[in-house]
């Protein structure tokens, strides 16, 4: 450094070179003081009488009150989807119901501004990922599924396709508008009608969701949004007249839910929890390889259920790798989600960050070595530093439980086959990465690796066209692709 | 562990020509993932840089800048004019700084030497059968000596493409030792012509070769071939810098060209170089924008933004 010091004199370099605050305008998005429930087509209010708040985790003001369904809700609004069913939307011509889903879909992209704005605003995510990720995602879900509607006996040959009925969906807080694609998309298009139940703390979008609708002319009753808190869901669940439950969500809930169903004929696809492993071999292009373990744990903060949370590193490349990842993560900017530099933002809850910050100390009590980047955090909202476990043991819970939230941990193999076993070493099994120039050791990879999905020379790529789901506790059932609309059907 | 290394380190080279290497560690090329880079390099040209970030970023990409003018029709007054501009690049507004050198083949350096003096504005000229590179060494070392004579402070050298491309790294890397000799004080950047080498490990293998053999810079293009500069490829080759700088301590520059016109695109340049290499880099001696047609972007830009207001090419000098 003394070498670059004697040439700063020279031509002296900026001290620093901070970047202005770029935030998207927040004014292209108008929420209502008050949401009710979005049954029939209507917005009503909850005969329950309840209302609760949403904030923003990043500022934590309020932004809206919306509705908590009751049973009595709950009922209404399966009321409603089934009346839907019957007498409308199952006997639509194919071809009529892809009308809708385009539309949908088209309009989901023109208004994308703001609904990208609304979710990270309700969520905490970065603007950059809302916008460039989750908004063009939701899209091109619809736009997919829209395709399949009228192709169904052409997706299934010789298998008659039918449709289950009403669905019932419960879906997580951390891609509130994508996850509603993931679920609304393939259920319309196979020729159900639904019920989504969105998050807790981050229903705004799917209310905003309802005036797309609107807009799309879609008949009454076909989509029907119903918020509420886990005893929302639990009616739902729990609701006679619902033919299919598909959940995201925490492994505990599925685990209930998968009880509560036991026996009773109804369908059920879970999409829950996992520790993906993230596996680096000393042959790998480094310097992407560091992006894609950055982009695997740290992508919206963390709270993402396929997130590369355990790094497996091949011990001869371990410092090097180990000494660039944190040099990267000094550049992370944490911080305002509206912000357009923005690369990691708020973490969604209290709650979670509690949970996050009670991860971190077992991880320290354990004996891992914790880095953190140096880092300025606004003083109001929930925010964590982006943290790097390393010398951890792959009996550290650390290692073992899903964190959800920007904490990395970071572990050593010496083969492949140890790798494997490490990788596979886990109660979950969503996805992995695997990181090498050698196209057949990627090959060997996935054969043995029990992931539902493995990214080669990547990480966290989605596309509707590629199904995504998990093993073991990280549930069962497939979303995107065909397998995807093979979830809401039933066959001869 | 060591005693075996060292006892490795000392034994005679293999058949083939195969060293044993005397370092603790297998010497590692490393590759590069296109498509991963890529999407890097996508990602940080959309930094939003507003307000005085932006004004920061302006002035430094003009102090960085190595003004340039490569044809065949260049005169003595072509140059002289250009030299001019480079030294008050906005004779309106007295704040903007000079730039960082012009850019000539070697004949017009005596012409830019005498009116750049004292002016704190290098002149770098281009040598080594530039654009191709395709003439016998002692030439190329013999053009060298010239124009360093003549008065350049920086040589601009292009690597024997035809060599690399076949294989014959060694003659590549002698060429471009010969030419660091024969540069003698004058500060060399080799100009790897990344259009031509077909992939980023290329690239990067080409940048490790060069800043091995003793270049003080390394430059992406001669301007002559498109594609000329990228961010990718300028990305590729700051990850290459970083690399010799951790394994060696070794601060090497660089000088991305060609094709970069606009005052936005410079400032996609700046983040990638900010968030890569850090401030310590974001200096003259060690980044250079090689461009003809950038500068006048760039200072209306800093004018829009001293202002307020756009104003007309009308307003900004032609040389």
């Amino acid at each position: 450094m003394t070498d670059v010091a004697k040439r700063k004199d020279v031509a002296p370099a900026p001290l620093e070179w901070e970047y202005a605050p770029a935030p998207e305008a927040r004014d292209i998005v108008r929420f209502e003081e008050r949401y009710g429930l979005f049954v029939a087509g209507e917005h009503v209010d909850p005969k329950s009488g309840q209302w609760f708040a949403t904030t923003s985790p990043a500022s934590e003001e309020q932004l809206a009150e919306v509705a908590l369904a009751g049973a009595e809700d709950v009922d209404l609004a399966v009321g409603a989807a089934r009346e839907a069913y019957e007498n409308g939307w199952s006997g639509l011509r194919p071809s009529e119901r892809a009308k809708y889903l385009f539309r949908i879909a088209r309009i989901l992209q023109e208004r994308s501004r703001e609904l990208a704005v609304a979710e990270s605003l309700d969520g905490g995510k970065p603007i950059k990922e809302s916008r460039d990720v989750d908004l063009p995602l939701a899209a091109a879900h619809f736009f997919y599924y829209a395709g399949w509607a009228d192709k169904l006996e052409y997706a299934f040959p010789n298998r008659r396709p039918r449709p289950l009925g009403v669905a019932g969906q419960i879906i997580p807080w951390n891609f509130p508008l994508l996850m509603l694609a993931w679920k609304i998309a393939p259920a319309l298009a196979a020729g159900n009608t639904v019920v989504l139940k969105p998050a807790e703390t981050t229903p705004l979008t799917a209310l905003l969701f309802t005036d797309v609708c609107r807009q799309a002319e879609l008949p009454p009753g076909v989509v029907n949004i119903i918020t509420g808190d886990g005893s929302t869901g639990a009616h739902l669940v729990k609701h006679p007249d619902v033919n299919k439950i598909a959940f995201t969500g925490s492994t505990e809930v599925g685990k209930a839910i998968q009880r509560e169903l036991a026996g009773t004929g109804t369908h059920l696809t879970l999409e829950l929890g996992g520790k993906a492993a993230n596996i680096v071999f000393d042959d790998c292009a480094l310097d992407q390889a560091i992006e894609g373990i950055v982009n695997g744990i740290y992508f919206n903060q963390g709270h993402v259920c396929c997130a590369g949370s355990r790094l497996l590193v091949q011990e001869s490349i371990y410092e090097p790798l180990v000494s660039k990842l944190k040099r990267r993560l000094t550049t992370l900017r944490v911080g305002d989600p509206l912000d357009k530099n923005t690369d990691v933002g708020a973490i969604n809850s209290k709650a979670q960050l509690e949970r996050i910050r009670e991860f971190v100390a077992s991880g320290t009590e354990e004996g891992a070595e914790i880095y953190q980047p140096p880092c300025r955090l606004p003083e109001k909202g929930y925010w964590f530093v982006p943290t790097v476990f390393t010398n951890v043991a792959q009996s550290s819970r650390i290692a073992q439980e899903e964190i959800f939230g920007p904490v990395l941990s970071v572990l050593t193999f010496r083969t492949p086959e140890e790798a494997v076993e490490k990788a596979n070493n886990t109660a979950y099994g969503l996805s992995a990465g695997v990181w090498t120039e050698k196209g057949s050791r990627i090959l060997w990879m996935t054969e043995r690796l029990r992931a539902g999905v493995v990214w080669a020379n990547t990480f966290n790529r989605f596309d509707p066209t590629s199904p995504f789901g998990g093993y073991k506790e990280s549930g069962f059932g497939r979303e995107g692709g065909r397998h995807g609309l093979e979830a809401y059907l039933t066959f001869d | 562990m060591a005693t075996t290394l060292t006892s490795m380190a000392v034994a005679p080279a293999l058949p083939g020509g195969f060293e044993l290497p005397l370092e603790p560690r297998l010497p590692r090329i490393g590759s590069v993932d296109a498509v991963a880079l890529e999407a890097r390099a996508g990602e940080l040209a959309k930094r939003s840089i507003k307000k005085e970030s932006k004004l920061q970023a302006l002035v430094l990409a003009v102090r960085m800048m190595d003004l340039t003018t490569l044809e065949g029709a260049d005169t003595p007054g072509k140059v002289a004019a250009l030299c001019s501009k480079a030294i008050r690049p906005d004779p309106v507004d007295r704040t903007v700084p000079s730039v960082a050198a012009v850019c000539i083949y070697p004949n017009l350096v005596p012409t830019a030497r005498d009116r750049l003096r004292g002016a704190g504005v290098k002149v770098a000229s281009v040598a080594t059968a530039f654009p191709s590179g395709q003439a016998p060494t002692a030439l190329k070392v013999a053009e060298v000596r010239d124009v360093v004579e003549m008065g350049a402070d920086e040589v601009d050298m292009v690597i024997d493409r035809g060599a690399f491309l076949s294989g014959r790294y060694a003659k590549v890397y002698d060429e471009i030792c010969q030419v660091k000799d024969a540069c003698g004080a004058a500060h060399l950047k080799v100009i790897l012509e990344t259009g031509e080498l077909g992939t980023y490990d290329n690239v990067r293998r080409a940048s490790l070769l060069a800043m091995a053999a003793g270049a003080d810079f390394i430059k992406t293009s001669t301007g002559k071939v498109s594609p000329a500069a990228t961010l990718p490829v300028t990305l590729c080759m700051l990850e290459a810098i970083r690399d010799v700088y951790d394994e060696t301590g070794r601060i090497i520059g660089m000088k991305p060209a060609g094709g970069i016109r606009t005052a936005k695109q410079a400032i996609q340049y700046l983040c990638v170089l900010h968030e890569t290499l850090g401030t310590d880099w974001m200096t003259p001696d060690l980044f250079r924008f090689g461009a003809s047609s950038l500068l006048n972007d760039v200072l209306m830009q800093i004018r829009k933004q001293k202002t307020g207001a756009y104003q007309s090419l009308d307003y900004f000098t032609i040389d």
